[in-house]
């Protein structure tokens, strides 16, 4: 082990290209997958006769298959049914579809878990289905949906090294170059680059936490 | 339409990297369960050292990509002159990983059993370690039953990490079958069925033991 010879200046400075990179890559997809996922969990949640049932179907498939498999066939077999994208952008596509499956799974099951009692009251006191959804029912399954969310973004920023199989340049890629040069310097940037993780990752599960406790 | 000749032509590709992917999955899924527990009762455990070594544990663990921890062992031990294949070290990191999950679980499981029963089974004699053995663990495991299943779930999907470093698995299969065929969206395709076939019933496994348990409160 040699860390003087991992963490030279030039070393450093590749890592956190690829550090801002994973973040860039993770905050873009979170909030696309955000987005997406309350949208067809809440329409999943409505019970919309065919389309609530098609998109439950797909959020099953798509929940059950390995990131790894979906980013691989974004990047490599839509190009041959003529579908192309950027490497960044076939990045985003494969993070925002798989982690979008896993948020509308957790947006559904909190909007069930609001007491039926309080929808049977919006509805009785006259506001239309649309009104009660949007008023009552998505503003208290949110606030409950605050620590399985955060922990559907941490799972999120640390899926973004599987882009690794793609060549995209961050942070678990750019490491593997560094790691490259030398057998010495292969532990030391492995503990560096596993500190940069953690460090965005607990600070994240910290913040879920402070949330939670100030629900109950 | 898939093109079906994939299949029949390489059925011997696709189904070893199915039983290695299977292997793989059950290997991590008994020695993170094991692991986890150790750690979970580390974490409950009356002492703060063992606190502290079990909650930082679980905390590390969490909060790391799975790819990391596998290079750990793939890329960092031979370092130290102790050289593992694909498939070990991609077994040993799903194991490491996913046990910091499990030990969660276990953890909400042996507190969802009332704490009178821990100081009834102190009291009456027993020590720590049988009170623990005999008394919370067993029913602790009851609870702990529908997200175990739901973490190997998650072990078969994640075990695809096996492929980035030449573990043998499916995804490492289907590599070798796409360098014959040419033909990545129908290759690929069939890789994902097989996937399917593994976690689209655990899925649901793991969805009719929750409500099971639901109701039995």
């Amino acid at each position: 082990m040699d860390f003087g010879k991992a963490y030279t200046s030039d070393n450093l400075q590749f890592l956190m290209e690829g550090f801002l990179y994973t973040l860039k890559l993770a905050a873009v997809s979170i909030l696309l997958s955000f987005i997406f996922g309350v949208l067809i969990g809440t329409l999943r949640y409505a019970r919309i006769p065919v389309l609530s049932p098609a998109l439950g179907w797909l959020v099953e498939i798509i929940r059950n298959l390995p990131l790894l498999l979906i980013i691989f066939f974004i990047r490599f077999a839509l190009p041959e049914l003529g579908i192309r994208f950027s490497l960044f952008g076939s990045a985003v596509f494969a993070l925002t579809l798989f982690e979008t499956a896993m948020i509308a799974e957790v947006v559904r099951s909190g909007l069930r878990s609001v007491d039926k009692g309080l929808v049977e009251a919006a509805r009785s006191s006259g506001l239309s289905a649309f009104r009660t959804l949007r008023h009552i029912v998505l503003p208290i399954g949110l606030k409950r949906m605050v620590p399985p969310l955060v922990s559907q973004f941490i799972s999120l920023l640390k899926d973004t090294s599987l882009m690794v199989i793609i060549s995209l340049p961050e942070l678990t890629h750019n490491a593997n170059i560094v790691m490259g040069q030398h057998i010495e310097i292969v532990f030391p940037t492995l503990l560096l680059v596993a500190g940069l993780y953690f460090a965005v990752n607990y600070a994240l599960s910290l913040v879920a936490r402070r949330l939670e406790s100030r629900q109950s | 339409m898939p093109d079906f000749t994939i299949i029949t032509d390489h059925w011997e590709s696709y189904l070893l990297g199915l039983r290695n992917t299977v292997l793989a999955s059950l290997l991590a899924l008994v020695g993170s369960f094991v692991l986890g527990t150790l750690i979970a009762v580390f974490r409950i455990a009356p002492w703060r050292l063992t606190q502290f070594v079990g909650a930082a544990y679980v905390e590390v663990f969490r909060n790391i990509p799975l790819l990391l921890v596998v290079y750990g062992f793939y890329l960092g031990l031979p370092a130290f002159g102790i050289p593992l294949n694909g498939f070990v070290s991609g077994t040993l990191g799903l194991m490491v990983y996913t046990s910091a999950f499990i030990a969660e679980a276990i953890r909400a499981g042996i507190m969802a059993v009332p704490q009178g029963q821990t100081e009834a089974a102190r009291s009456s004699g027993l020590t720590y370690a049988q009170t623990m053995r005999l008394i919370i663990l067993p029913q602790a495991i009851k609870i702990v039953i529908p997200p175990i299943t739901n973490q190997f779930l998650n072990l078969v999907k994640n075990s695809s990490v096996l492929g980035v470093v030449a573990g043998l698995d499916l995804m490492y299969y289907g590599d070798i079958v796409n360098l014959e065929t040419y033909n990545t969206t129908d290759t690929y395709f069939f890789v994902a069925l097989l996937y399917l076939l593994l976690t689209l019933p655990l899925a649901y496994a793991s969805r009719v033991l929750e409500r099971r348990l639901a109701r039995s409160g």
